[in-house]
């Protein structure tokens, strides 16, 4: 194989890539946490909610996940506007088609995550007199949260690798610089062999940081 | 509205190579998940590393980054392979990781006394994959599989990006000639929509079946 | 199980295992005659389960020798004094011969009993269908669970499980059978059904050893008894000498624990 490895041109443009890497995290933030406000809310409205509110929530989560997050790129990028008249960036786009998309899948994990508290919490906050309100906001959430941890890490690294699909509307994330420098230098080998670890290393550093951060909160159960 | 249902006919080729896609990368990341999922669950440390090591590469990359490498990359290094050819051999290899842990979990939770059982009654260690353990492990396996399917079918979406004609592709080439994007997109999302969401019924069904094995 | 050979079926040379550094078989020696019933008591962590599971390989050896009917069960000889540990179709085929039941009973969760009985019958033994299924209808009936042979294990009490475990390991008609603990995660009151069909085994010459805490159980069918403690063979004879008036002191100590009753540091 006679192909001469050349980096020259990738570490001349690497702030594509550290930038983009940087975008790509903030991305995947910024999705995740509206989308724990999505998720919670929607599972807190399946819990206590009527019919009528679970159909609504239940078919929401069914539409997402069963349609290809491009899709749903293209759709709210390219379709939304367009029928509504207005325009926005394709970085804002992008964080409400990810946020909507991360909800989804975080309703279920919310609503695991409540039904996994014991029920013996529960009882003990309703036996020194707490009410129903009060019960959810200091025994059953709390709880709640650290049941899920293990979840939401895996979430976030998840969305962190969804972050390249915002590539295909030109966000100027991690895969959109590696596909600029293919596009202008050639040198796939090259810039895929330093990308590739940087989603790698990336995706094990956050687990590294979110996993010290359980030791300290998880609910042996 | 009307104009979007009459692209139904273009949208039937895409979607037809949609579905030979992902049938073919269902089939070969089973076949080589099954396999190496057994090797890394009862091999020695040189058959356990380098299978450890490639679900761990696989698993923490984004599929998009696969895909564009195996495109654009393979014929750098020699191997020439049409946009068809590299999404199939991406998305298996990809999938493939899917299916070893998927494997993994559901043979290593079968007890160990089932093992020392087969074994102690003579059977060799295929019998006691075929007759023992894969019938117990089915049930705990079948479940996250087929979302793995479902995970596929919409992971081939992205083989759009490299030129391949599927549902997506399809979807989009319509909107070029028509300029109404939101009745296509629809559409295309109702089509992708039914296929995966009986695929997880059929999920669901199935978990329900083999709950005869309670623990 | 036609030849009436005067040979020890099971003969113990040496046999050493270490797990890191705890050594767990500290040189073994023990011959076992066909049709006795050889009782293994002890301490937990003694080692004598992993004795037991040595004899039918489940668990490797490091050191000695362990032969049934002859057979080197975990080496097989290279020549010029090397030897290299059996293969999987070889162990297969020296485990069809060795009969095991287990504490946890390990029945087949998604067969019938009589499709577990049936299932080392067909694979391994080769029968046909119909011939498994007459044979594991006959054992089944000898344990007394004629009426459950279509039932799954999750229908069956530990009791019953157990015994179609038992039917499950005879059926395979082995040279040995060794039985590991059988009735420690039965309620007591199903004990009873099961030591009644090791009894039946046991009149009927089957060679057996059997690790059990069931002193009462051991004096009445064992041959010889064997106390093991620490990785060795601390006290072996018949049960007369080693249950019910024991000299060695750690010996003692143990049985006292066990019966607390029966006060055996100050019996005479």
């Amino acid at each position: 194989m006679d192909y001469g490895f050349n980096f020259t041109f990738i570490w001349r443009h690497f702030d594509r890539l550290g930038y983009g890497l940087i975008l790509s995290l903030e991305l995947a933030a910024v999705s995740i946490l509206i989308g724990m406000v999505i998720g919670l809310a929607f599972a807190l409205l399946q819990d206590g909610g009527g019919r009528g509110a679970r159909w609504s929530v239940a078919a929401y989560v069914e539409i997402i996940r069963n349609v290809p997050l491009l899709l749903l790129v293209y759709l709210v990028f390219y379709g939304i506007p367009n029928i509504g008249g207005f325009s926005y960036s394709a970085t804002t786009s992008f964080i409400v088609t990810l946020a909507l998309y991360s909800g989804a899948y975080l309703v279920e994990v919310f609503r695991a995550g409540l039904d996994a508290v014991p029920r013996g919490l529960i009882d003990a906050g309703k036996a020194i007199g707490l009410n129903a309100f009060q019960r959810m906001l200091y025994v059953r959430l709390p709880t709640m949260f650290r049941i899920i941890l293990p979840s939401l890490s895996n979430t976030f690294i998840s969305l962190f690798k969804d972050t390249s699909i915002a590539s295909v509307i030109a966000v100027p994330e991690l895969a959109y610089g590696a596909q600029w420098i293919n596009f202008n230098s050639f040198r796939i080998v090259e810039v895929y062999s330093v990308v590739a670890p940087m989603y790698l290393v990336t995706g094990y550093v956050i687990l590294w940081l979110l996993q010290r951060l359980e030791k300290r909160f998880v609910v042996r159960r | 509205m009307e104009l979007a249902l009459n692209s139904l006919p273009f949208l039937w080729d895409g979607l037809m190579t949609t579905l030979q896609v992902s049938f073919l990368v269902v089939v070969l990341a089973l076949a080589a998940g099954v396999v190496l999922g057994v090797g890394v669950t009862y091999g020695t440390a040189v058959v356990y590393w380098p299978i450890r090591l490639y679900s761990d590469f696989m698993r923490g990359i984004p599929i998009l980054v696969l895909m564009f490498f195996v495109y654009y990359g393979f014929p750098v290094i020699g191997l020439n392979l049409d946009s068809f050819w590299a999404a199939v051999v991406a998305m298996a290899a990809f999938k493939t990781a899917h299916v070893i842990e998927i494997v993994r979990g559901a043979v290593q939770s079968i007890a160990i006394g089932q093992t020392d059982a087969g074994k102690a009654i003579g059977l060799t260690f295929v019998q006691r994959l075929v007759y023992v353990i894969f019938p117990q492990a089915a049930r705990r396996f079948l479940p996250p599989w087929i979302n793995a399917v479902t995970e596929a079918v919409k992971g081939t979406s992205l083989i759009s990006l490299i030129g391949v004609v599927d549902l997506m592709l399809a979807v989009q080439k319509v909107i070029g000639r028509t300029y109404e994007p939101m009745p296509l997109y629809i559409m295309g999302a109702i089509i992708y929509f039914l296929i995966n969401y009986n695929l997880s019924s059929l999920s669901r069904m199935l978990e329900r079946r083999f709950s005869y094995i309670r623990e | 199980m036609t030849e009436t050979s005067k040979e020890p079926i099971v003969q113990i040379r040496g046999l050493g295992k270490s797990f890191g550094d705890l050594r767990v078989l500290d040189g073994i020696d023990l011959d076992i005659h066909r049709g006795t019933v050889v009782s293994i008591i002890g301490p937990s962590g003694s080692g004598k389960t992993t004795l037991l599971r040595c004899i039918n390989l489940l668990e490797t050896y490091d050191e000695g020798s362990l032969k049934v009917d002859g057979v080197e069960v975990g080496y097989q000889d290279s020549g010029n004094g090397a030897r290299r540990p059996r293969g999987d179709r070889e162990l297969a085929g020296i485990r069809a011969d060795i009969g095991m039941v287990f504490q946890m009973f390990n029945l087949f969760p998604h067969l019938t009993a009589a499709e577990n009985v049936m299932l080392g019958l067909r694979k391994v033994r080769r029968k046909s269908r119909d011939e498994a299924r007459a044979i594991a209808e006959d054992w089944l009936a000898v344990v007394g669970l004629t009426d459950k042979l279509d039932s799954l294990p999750l229908q069956l009490s530990g009791g019953q499980q157990q015994r179609v475990g038992i039917a499950r390991a005879v059926a395979m008609d082995p040279k040995l059978l060794l039985l590991d603990e059988i009735t420690s995660a039965l309620d007591p009151e199903l004990v009873g059904e099961v030591l009644a069909v090791v009894r039946k085994l046991a009149d009927e010459g089957m060679t057996m050893i059997v690790v059990t805490h069931e002193m009462a159980f051991a004096r009445e069918i064992s041959d010889a008894v064997l106390f093991i403690d620490g990785g060795r063979i601390q006290v072996a004879g018949p049960p007369r000498e080693v249950l019910v008036d024991p000299t060695h002191e750690r010996l003692k100590g143990f049985l006292s624990r066990l019966n607390p009753e029966h006060n055996w540091e100050n019996a005479q």
